[in-house]
């Protein structure tokens, strides 16, 4: 692809040759080699304004002192650099230690379930008939497009101490078999959002709910890909499922798996609408923050200390982009920037 | 068990399973617009109630006349369409602007800029909202949908020029080189044979642009302020915290939001896998 002449390089040696004299003239006018740079300003300069410049001041913010006293309207104090004061403060919060451990966990729990929920369905998918398929695909599709806000509303509706469907269903069970697996037979008024572990609990089954379409059509699309001839073969050789997914499916789906837990995590990690409205606002349990929600409360809530702020989400960032290089790996090696 | 019925059951087991997934994924849908349309009384019971009994309107005329925060959810839909489309007209140019020169041009940096994009776009944007909130600020947009749609096209643009480029390269060179031969210039030959060409992947970015844009919450919680400038996903966390939620008008308003997302989603979910794990899946 690289090597026949494009249309684009009219200004090259062969170029003038071929065509009217006017655009001979034209491309003198305006450098071909310019070209291409001139089409990327726009998009260099949106992305270095307001992506680069930003971050860079992120940096430089995680270590000053940046709070009231900088935002007053009577004469304004300028930031103060404070040097590793933020971080310090930042590791030595207990706040700290509890959401990172949130936020851990909360990524192991969601991806792997998101991961293995979504990748059954995907092959539940190949498996089924023509029509039922494209009816589990549709309907996939309707949790998947819910926008994050009205998914954090949508299970939190479900989960509603008084009148939810989640309680009415669990009353359903029979008194015997709920005293015997959750100690209680009455479930109703059951508050499911005022403490953390709940509160994570509601949220892994709104983001599993919500994320699982995409790696199922994703699997879906690259079994699709996989000649059937391979399954065959397996057949005749008397090779049950799992070992065929484990022989066939997997190694050949490998780089589409590798991406999807890649991206699975940075969208977990910094999870922050759905965690925020479930579990209501600012007025959250503290101990609910995961590192997304504490760095916002940090910096915007009086009293707003948004240098403290900046070094939480660096850490943030840090750890996504440590995750991030094993994308951008993946993708520069399937030669896909060459 | 002979094997035609094993096999017969099998397909049952199949066919049970597809049901119950997709009685999984639509069921909390299905949940939040029949909560929509049923009466208080039906709503706020411990009975299960599968679908409205006397269905009613009286929810969405609520959040149309009485209003949310103070407006009515006009206001706030007018607000989305206007940051949503606002961000995606613009961010569309910029977007096929480089995508034509990654596309179709061989110059130094070109790997470089990829892998820019590719970075970029795994910024959390959560972290940026704290130098962001300062720009805006200082540059007098703060609590103003400008601001709100400046910040859209950042958030946008990244990805819209990833997707965009593949949709570029997709085109025949052969069909620029014959416009070329007949003696088109440069900017005829773009705008008669690459952009009709193109045009169906601009639609698919551009919506999956409005998509994004349209949900983004973060930015649209700490920009604004004033519930007159409210997008629809800041609109609904009014509801959140409050001590009674109306859990009628919420639905109402959630579904409202939720519609032409949807719409948009059904339209272009085969191009977004493939953009998203573009790379990885070959053929």
């Amino acid at each position: 692809m690289a090597q026949t002449p494009t249309i684009a390089r009219g200004g090259n040696s062969s170029a003038p040759a071929r065509g009217p004299r006017n655009r001979a003239a034209r491309t003198r006018r305006l450098s071909p080699r310019a070209i291409p740079y001139l089409l990327l300003v726009p998009c260099l300069l949106v992305i270095a304004a307001l992506l680069l410049y930003p971050l860079v001041q992120m940096l430089q913010m995680s270590f000053q002192e940046v709070g009231l006293r900088q935002f007053r309207a009577r004469n304004p104090l300028p930031a103060e650099f404070v040097g590793v004061d933020n971080f310090r403060q930042v590791l030595e919060s207990e706040l700290f230690w509890t959401s990172l451990r949130n936020t851990v966990l909360f990524a192991l729990v969601a991806v792997t379930m998101t991961l293995v929920f979504g990748t059954l369905v995907g092959l539940l998918m190949h498996k089924l008939g023509p029509k039922m398929s494209i009816f589990v695909v549709v309907g996939t599709m309707a949790a998947w497009a819910v926008p994050p806000t009205a998914q954090a509303i949508i299970w939190k509706w479900q989960f509603d101490a008084d009148a939810g469907i989640v309680n009415w269903a669990l009353n359903l069970l029979p008194d015997w078999l709920s005293q015997a697996v959750f100690g209680r037979a009455d479930w109703t008024g059951q508050p499911w959002l005022n403490d953390t572990l709940s509160i994570y609990f509601v949220l892994v089954v709104a983001v599993v709910w919500a994320s699982f379409p995409f790696i199922a059509v994703s699997v879906l699309a690259g079994l699709k890909s996989i000649p059937s001839e391979l399954y065959e073969a397996a057949r005749v050789d008397g090779a049950g499922a799992v070992r065929t997914f484990w022989k066939i499916t997997f190694p050949l789906l490998r780089p589409v798996f590798a991406v999807l837990v890649v991206l699975s995590m940075i969208w977990d990690f910094k999870v922050f609408t759905q965690l925020f409205l479930l579990a209501g606002g600012t007025n959250m349990p503290r101990d609910a923050f995961n590192l997304s929600v504490w760095s916002y409360v940090e910096a915007f809530n009086p009293p707003a200390d948004m240098g403290l702020g900046a070094a939480i989400a660096i850490v943030l960032t840090v750890i996504l982009l440590l995750i991030t290089s094993v994308y951008v790996r993946q993708i520069v090696k399937s030669e896909d920037v060459r | 068990m002979s094997p035609t019925a094993r096999k017969r059951l099998g397909r049952v087991a199949l066919n049970t399973a597809g049901v119950a997934v997709f009685l999984f994924a639509v069921f909390p849908v299905y949940w939040m617009v029949a909560t929509a349309f049923k009466p208080n009384n039906e709503i706020f019971t411990t009975d299960f109630i599968p679908f409205p009994l006397d269905p009613t309107f009286e929810h969405v005329e609520r959040v149309f006349t009485r209003g949310v925060a103070g407006h009515s959810i006009w206001r706030y839909l007018l607000n989305s369409m206007i940051v949503s489309l606002g961000a995606v007209l613009v961010g569309a140019v910029i977007a096929l602007l480089a995508a034509t020169a990654v596309a179709r041009f061989r110059f130094r940096f070109r790997t470089s800029f990829l892998i820019l994009l590719l970075i970029v776009q795994m910024i959390p944007s959560e972290a940026l909202l704290i130098p962001l909130f300062l720009m805006v600020r200082r540059l007098g947009l703060y609590d103003q949908l400008l601001g709100l749609v400046v910040i859209n096209i950042a958030l946008t643009l990244p990805f819209s020029v990833w997707m965009l480029r593949t949709f570029v390269a997709a085109v025949p060179k052969e069909l620029e080189e014959a416009a070329w031969i007949d003696g088109a210039g440069r900017t005829a030959t773009f705008w008669k044979v690459l952009f009709p060409l193109v045009a169906p992947g601009l639609v698919a970015t551009s919506i999956f642009a409005f998509i994004t844009a349209w949900n983004e919450f973060v930015f649209a919680l700490t920009l604004i302020n004033d519930s007159g400038n409210f997008t629809m996903p800041r609109a609904l966390t009014f509801f959140i915290g409050q001590r009674s939620t109306d859990w009628g008008a919420i639905m109402a308003a959630s579904t409202l939001m939720t519609i032409p997302v949807m719409v948009f989603f059904l339209l272009v979910q085969r191009r977004m896998v493939s953009g998203l794990v573009a790379g990885a899946v070959k053929g």
